[in-house]
């Protein structure tokens, strides 16, 4: 057995929260090129401008790169050959989002949801856990934005509308979500498994690096179409018309009840922000 | 053709009724923030008969709710919000004088109504461009409700904040003008050469 010390969690989700909400990703930085270079409305080709400046100054000054710094949602995958010691483990993942968003001056977005007071230190996290083999502790911090997590949404589709079915919902959603969630957008479609189970999905497909190719070609291919389709709305960058209103589509798909076919679309703003730390 | 705009607050009729869908306006000088939960004391205080502790006659609301200014900073990150959640308290904000919001994310018909009949617009800023946008505020207070944190009502000074005319006081919607331009239907290939 490993051992990993509560501690050494904290320390790698504090890090981890703040790097997220100042430094874009590379991936990020590259799509928001391509898409300066690709926009044809003038007006859009403004606006990848000014979120590349804005990366650039997030960097620099270390301002936020939004001042929405998300609800902070913690992927773990924990390895059976570790042992935690030192305390709770999730408490300890906890006081890292605590610690990270108190001392890197990131915004503390978290209520009651009916009293909406704020709860002061944007905890809690939401974490997903899954015990995987080996001796590591994967953790992935997302800050999520409230803006296009509201434009989200799971459907439980009849098995007959199949793919078109999928297709119809995804560019719905997107189109009802116009420039709410702050386009240019990257996707997230979660299909199969459960109801809650696809909305995971969907969230997890956000994770894949920007523009890398999905290694199934059966699921490649239903993104390409997806991508297209959801282009053809010409919502754009931030809802000014144009031909880029998402960056990407993801998918990731598993196996459904033969009476379901689930679909979760989550939609994710272009301050895509998570940062993996292992351990 | 769109034009490009200095606005400082306070603003009249004239001032907004030259503003038209897809205008970029540079925003100097004081403008306030408040988001859902600063709005709802407001009409609050309204309902209850009380004053309110600023008076937004011909001024502009910026919906935004900044991140914490580092020590030595005037503010955070401070881009605009999604403005959909302030819709149902808008046309009461109207009617006390407001002349411009800045926000980002459609309005609902109910505003872009009200719009026409007080004669102001919405300005949509960068969503998501936190860091940009906090460059062009030289100066941060809080002036009411700062038990709301990031929510409280904020007096900002600022230089060249930039934003483009969403709903002018004509009816007018860019959001649904630009899609429209560069909407493609599946079945029949490009739309019409006439909505380029
Ligand atoms: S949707 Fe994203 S970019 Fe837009 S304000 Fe929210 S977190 Fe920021």
């Amino acid at each position: 057995m490993r051992q990993i010390e509560t501690g050494e969690i904290t320390r790698a989700v504090k890090e981890a929260a703040i790097a997220a909400n100042y430094d874009l990703g590379e991936d990020l930085l590259a799509a928001l090129q391509r898409g300066e270079q690709e926009e044809e409305s003038p007006s859009g080709r403004e606006i990848f401008r000014q979120l590349l400046e804005n990366a650039s100054i997030a960097g620099q000054e270390r301002v936020p790169l939004c001042q929405d710094c998300g609800l902070a949602v913690v992927f773990v995958e924990l390895g059976q050959e570790v042992h935690i010691v030192g305390g709770d483990f999730q408490e300890a993942i906890q006081e890292g989002v605590r610690q990270g968003y108190g001392e890197g001056f990131l915004r503390k977005s978290l209520c009651h949801p009916l009293t909406r007071a704020n709860t002061g230190d944007n905890t809690p996290a939401v974490i997903h856990t899954e015990i995987v083999p080996g001796d590591r502790l994967k953790i992935t911090v997302v800050p999520k934005g409230g803006g296009s997590e509201n434009m989200s949404r799971v459907f439980m589709l009849k098995p007959a509308e199949g793919r078109a079915g999928i297709i119809d919902r995804v560019v719905t959603t997107v189109r009802e979500a116009g420039p709410n969630p702050c386009p240019p957008i990257i996707v997230g479609v979660g299909i199969g498994g459960t109801f809650e189970r696809a909305a995971l999905l969907a969230k997890k497909a956000l994770l894949r690096e920007v523009g890398s190719p999905n290694p199934d070609p059966e699921l490649a291919a239903l993104e390409q179409e997806l991508l297209q389709a959801v282009n053809d709305l010409g919502i754009g960058p931030q809802g000014l018309g144009g031909r880029i209103t998402a960056m990407a589509v993801h998918v990731v798909m598993q196996p459904s009840h033969i009476a379901s076919l689930p679909v979760a679309v989550n939609i994710q703003c272009h301050a895509s922000r998570h940062k993996e730390a292992v351990l | 053709m769109s034009k490009t705009v200095q606005l400082t607050p306070p603003l009249t009729d004239k001032d907004v009724e030259i503003l038209e869908i897809g205008d970029r306006v540079l925003v100097s000088g004081v403008i306030y923030t408040a988001r859902d939960a600063a709005h709802k004391r407001l009409v609050d205080l309204l309902a209850a008969g009380q004053e309110l502790p600023v008076d937004f006659k011909g001024q502009i609301l910026y919906y935004v709710g900044p991140s914490p200014a580092r020590p030595g900073r005037v503010i955070g990150a401070a881009g605009p919000t999604t403005s959909y959640r302030m819709d149902s308290y808008t046309p009461t904000m109207l009617q006390l004088g407001l002349k411009a919001m800045i926000g980002k994310g459609k309005r609902s018909p109910e505003v872009i109504t009200a719009l026409q009949q007080y004669k102001a617009v919405y300005l949509g800023a960068t969503g998501g461009a936190g860091a940009l946008i906090s460059q062009c505020i030289k100066k941060a207070e809080v002036v009411a409700f700062p038990e709301l944190g990031p929510e409280a009502v904020h007096r900002l000074e600022v230089e060249n904040l930039p934003a483009i005319v969403i709903n002018d006081c004509q009816g007018r919607d860019l959001y649904e003008v630009g899609t429209r331009m560069y909407r493609r239907s599946s079945e029949t290939g490009v739309e019409p050469a006439a909505c380029r």
